[in-house]
């Protein structure tokens, strides 16, 4: 078999013919496609993702609130980050634990799928229900609490909780990477429930105990709010640019971490 | 025009060379040689544990190696320019159930430079049928020709396939083989690994037999039946267990339901004995040993194997 000329390594050895670059922008698209059609078609994610946060804020905000303006004004901001939590925690962190569980991630890794893709993906399918999650809500508040916002504060908070979903896409990730399996979902909301309540989600920080307040700054959740109250020109406490300094530094320890992990463990 | 390494196996598509693996104690793979040549089947064969599963690992790219080399297309396999040249089947993936057929396909299409067509990938792989259905409510054996059509969406020059056939009934695995004489027929290759024997035999040009992280033996299929001498006869007689036991002419000897099993390397001889012994025998059965004794038969003298590999 060893000829003293052997062409066939002309034949054997592909010379790569180069991935066009559309083609490459066509595989983050179309990873970015099946990401939102499947989530978009699985009820048991989009159900409470949807309507945890409008049904919360319908009772507390609305109908608990007897035309309180500000009361619907501030629970306006504290439901849209608790209802951007979710698409981020659960559709990175979860959906990654089920998929390094049941060979998924194991078969793209395989497969020619360009790494970012799979990560890009996930991203978009997040930001896209933060932004109907965002939209419903401005919409209950807006026409059905009959919450006065000025154009600005609607476009601040709308843009404010779709870029907010990435620091818990971050973390979602992360978690999704210690985690493994059809306990996912219990595990994600012991950490996303909890998180919710801790940074003055539910009851405003002011009527909690003094070592939650003092903790309080731990938890994106609470720098993600105090931006919110600031958008729709509530009473918040520090200044919006450290608040957005700490959710930026958070995703980026997160994603740092969890890129290690995945690497090492895949 | 020199070749990188210059010395041999020139027309290997993807090479082990010496490739170890360990995790923690277990040693799954003891360097092992394996050379995957171009427009060849190579069916990997051996029980659970054997280090088929981590060999293919390496290979994709999924696993690093501890000792060895390990090569795809000339490159590392964790290069994606090396992994564009692939398609893959693996034992267990769990698709998107809410996706539709023809939309998993479109995606594992989009990762290839130059494709094939959804409809035609699907006609290949048998599940034209299926395009508009979602994943999730398919049978196991339609899962498991989607994921085929997947295997080979991207036109790939060498495809690894981890029991393909799993799940399925006769006419779907009839038909994969078909697939897969076709794309070899192309002149692509491909890697498979089986537990089943006909399968190896139906599509195989040269089977590498595996245990304990080592390859035992490597050659054609009909090499690897002629190794294994052993016979099985199964019979309904009156004849008892602990006579036929001591037949010289049984090796092994067990209850099977209602019938006797047993094992032989003379079964000429053992069937005229049987006959002549009992005339109302019934249900007289005789195949060739299945892979289970084959691999029990390898195993169990590896140094001989070894050689006779070399």
């Amino acid at each position: 078999m060893n000829s003293p000329i052997d062409l066939s390594i002309l034949s054997e050895r592909p010379h790569a013919p180069p991935m066009p670059r559309a083609r490459i922008v066509n595989a983050y698209l179309q990873e970015t496609r099946s990401e939102i059609l499947r989530y978009l078609r699985s009820p048991g994610f989009v159900l409470p993702t949807l309507l945890f946060p409008t049904v919360f804020y319908l009772m507390f905000g609305v109908l608990l609130g007897h035309g309180n303006g500000q009361q619907a004004r501030y629970m306006l901001a504290a439901y849209s980050t608790f209802g951007v939590m979710a698409p981020g925690l659960f559709g990175f962190g979860v959906s990654l634990a089920l998929e390094r569980d049941g060979g998924l991630l194991t078969l793209k890794r395989a497969l020619p799928m360009p790494p970012a893709a799979y990560l890009i993906g996930k991203l978009a399918m997040a930001m896209l229900v933060a932004a109907v999650i965002a939209s419903l809500l401005l919409c209950l508040a807006l026409f059905v609490a009959h919450v006065p916002l000025t154009a600005i504060q609607v476009v601040r908070l709308f843009a404010l909780e779709v870029a907010g979903v990435v620091p818990f896409c971050a973390l979602g990730l992360l978690l999704g990477t210690l985690i493994k399996g059809q306990g996912a979902p219990g595990l994600v909301n012991m950490i996303y429930l909890p998180m919710a309540f801790m940074s003055g989600l539910w009851f405003p920080l002011s009527v909690m105990p003094k070592f939650l307040q003092q903790i309080a700054g731990l938890w994106p959740s609470y720098h993600l709010n105090q931006l919110a109250l600031s958008a729709v020109g509530m009473p918040h406490a520090g200044s919006g640019a450290a608040h957005g300094m700490v959710l930026c530094a958070f995703a980026v320890a997160c994603l740092w971490l969890a890129v290690r992990r995945l690497r090492r463990n895949g | 025009m020199a070749n990188r390494d210059g010395k041999h196996g020139n027309g290997a598509l993807a090479r082990l060379r010496g490739a170890g693996k360990s995790y923690g104690a277990l040693r799954a793979l003891d360097g092992i040689d394996l050379e995957l040549r171009g427009g060849e089947l190579l069916a990997l064969l051996g029980p659970n544990g054997a280090g088929k599963t981590t060999a293919i690992g390496l290979l994709l790219g999924l696993v690093r190696a501890d000792a060895g080399d390990v090569e795809l297309f000339g490159m590392d396999p964790q290069r994606i320019e090396a992994r564009r040249h692939i398609g893959v089947m693996l034992q267990d993936a769990q698709l998107p159930a809410t996706l539709q057929v023809g939309e998993l396909i479109r995606l594992a299409a989009s990762y290839y430079p130059a494709p094939r067509s959804v409809a035609e990938s699907a006609e290949l792989a048998g599940v034209v049928d299926l395009l508009k259905r979602p994943y999730g409510k398919l049978s196991g054996g339609q899962q498991r020709r989607v994921q085929f059509a997947l295997a080979l969406c991207g036109r790939p020059r060498l495809l690894f396939l981890d029991e393909p056939t799993v799940g399925m009934d006769i006419e779907a695995r009839q038909k994969l083989w078909a697939a897969i004489r076709h794309l070899v027929a192309e002149g692509n290759s491909v890697v498979l690994t089986t537990h089943y024997l006909e399968e190896a035999e139906a599509l195989a040009d040269r089977v590498c037999v595996m245990a304990r992280g080592k390859v035992i033996s490597e050659g054609s299929v009909e090499a690897l039946r002629a190794r294994i001498a052993l016979k099985r006869v199964w019979c309904s007689t009156r004849l008892s267990l602990a006579d036929v036991a001591a037949w010289p002419e049984v090796a092994e000897a067990r209850i099977d339901g209602d019938r006797l099993c047993l094992s032989t390397e003379h079964v000429e001889l053992l069937v005229r004995r049987l006959l002549a012994q009992d005339a109302s025998l019934s249900q007289l059965e005789v195949r060739a040993a299945g892979l289970a004794e084959a691999f029990t038969e390898l195993t169990r003298d590896d140094n001989i194997a070894l050689q006779e590999a070399a």
